[in-house]
């Protein structure tokens, strides 16, 4: 079995990748809905919670994980850590519509709303991706 | 449609793909006589006091959009929970959506635990909400309720600062009623007393202030229950328009009239029976 593949099914870090880039077809940006490509947009968040957005999740679930760990010990973020693995891998195939239904009711996100819930919804993305792409992407094969 | 370019599924949330091109746009139109358009804000007055039985929350009722009054009866007063009420300043959809958010997270946990929410989770709420956005959400919030614990006033600024007092104004018109509050108010005021004062004070926000106006809504809040008198007090400048504007036939003059009427034939014929039964 492909290990490097499986590595990085679990991955759980964000991807470095451009800010805000439309890659239009044939893999060249697409001037049309996004300018002329220079390396300052590229590079650069064009607003100012564009950073912390992004990385919004994996701080908050950093912050807690390290005062868990300052509260009881390492034992407690090293266990739920384990059950966020686990929940995570519930999922449909990558083009699909998944619910994340168990990773959610570990989060406590199934008791909340907010603007995830409303804005964005990728239930009613306009885009599908390429299946085959996608999946290989997910598997790191690509 | 299936785009080969995509690799994942994109995060739900905020999107900030068109920042760089609205900055561009906005560059482009400034040089020209077109202007952005501005987002409606509440220029307001709103102020609240805690007295003996309850808290008091009032409002004005005028919403602007730049120069011109978008909304002369807008509802700033927003029910968050059967016992807290939110008055709302600052950019009218940022207080909208956030307190409807609020309402429903809060509603969620009263379905869970069976309890009304208390207004310290309340403000808590909005604190972690507002700060995550950096003041990027403009909404100034004036929370009142009465919980287990005994009545309660919070404000929430635009950037999660959460003070607690006993009366409170906020908005554009804030210190013009903050100066009649601070002269008048007493602690463990009787309840028609605290209604005047805070009434007075929206009073002489809407008459120093160009962005408060037209009517004042009250709402009381108490163990037994919530009063939401809107409006308490009407504007005497009212619309009272002279004459109706709709222009009657005959108006315009006809120079001339030409009649081409259609031929049609009818080339097929169906009958088809509905049963009304």
């Amino acid at each position: 079995m492909n290990t490097r593949g499986l590595r990085s099914q679990l991955k759980d870090s964000v991807p470095v990748t451009g800010m805000g880039q439309h890659i239009g077809a044939y893999g060249v940006q697409d001037t049309l809905r996004s300018g002329f490509s220079s390396v300052k947009n590229e590079l650069l968040p064009s607003h100012a919670l564009e950073l912390s957005e992004k990385n919004f999740q994996l701080n908050q679930d950093k912050m807690n994980f390290s005062t868990l760990r300052n509260i009881q010990g390492l034992h407690a973020p090293l266990k739920l850590q384990m059950e966020y693995r686990a929940a995570r891998q519930i999922q449909r195939l990558p083009f699909l519509q998944s619910s994340h239904l168990a990773l959610d009711t570990l989060k406590g996100n199934d008791e909340s709303i907010s603007f995830e819930d409303i804005l964005n919804d990728p239930a009613q993305s306009e885009m599908v991706g390429e299946p085959h792409i996608m999946v290989e992407y997910k598997l790191g094969l690509m | 449609m299936a785009l080969s370019n995509v690799l994942e599924i994109p995060t739900s949330g905020f999107n900030f793909e068109n920042v760089a091109r609205n900055v561009a746009l906005e560059g482009l139109l400034e040089g020209g006589h077109t202007k952005t358009p501005k987002p409606m804000k509440t220029g307001t007055t709103i102020a609240g006091l805690v007295c003996k039985e309850g808290v008091v929350l009032g409002a004005d009722t005028r919403a602007t959009s730049g120069e011109v009054v978008a909304d002369k009866m807008c509802a700033k007063i927003h029910y968050i929970s059967p016992n807290i009420y939110c008055c709302g300043a600052g950019t009218a959809a940022d207080t909208e959506k956030t307190t409807d958010l609020l309402s429903s997270n809060l509603t969620i946990f009263s379905m869970d635990s069976g309890r009304n929410p208390r207004v310290v989770m309340a403000v808590n709420i909005l604190q972690d909400m507002l700060f995550r956005y950096r003041g990027q959400i403009g909404a100034s919030l004036i929370l009142g309720g009465v919980d287990c614990n005994g009545n309660h006033l919070y404000t929430v600024g635009p950037y999660g600062s959460i003070d607690n007092v006993p009366y409170l104004a906020m908005g554009s018109g804030d210190l013009a009623a903050l100066g009649i509050l601070e002269d008048r108010f007493k602690p463990n005021m009787e309840m028609e007393e605290a209604k005047e004062l805070v009434r007075d004070a929206i009073h002489s926000g809407i008459m120093s202030d160009l962005g408060s106006g037209n009517n004042i809504d009250i709402c009381v809040i108490t163990k037994q229950g919530v009063d939401y008198i809107r409006p308490y007090q009407e504007s005497e400048y009212k619309d009272k328009r002279q004459k109706r504007y709709k222009y009657g036939p005959g108006t315009t003059s006809i120079l001339t009239e030409k009649i081409i009427p259609l031929e049609l034939e009818v080339v097929q014929e169906t009958v088809q029976r509905m049963d009304t039964a």
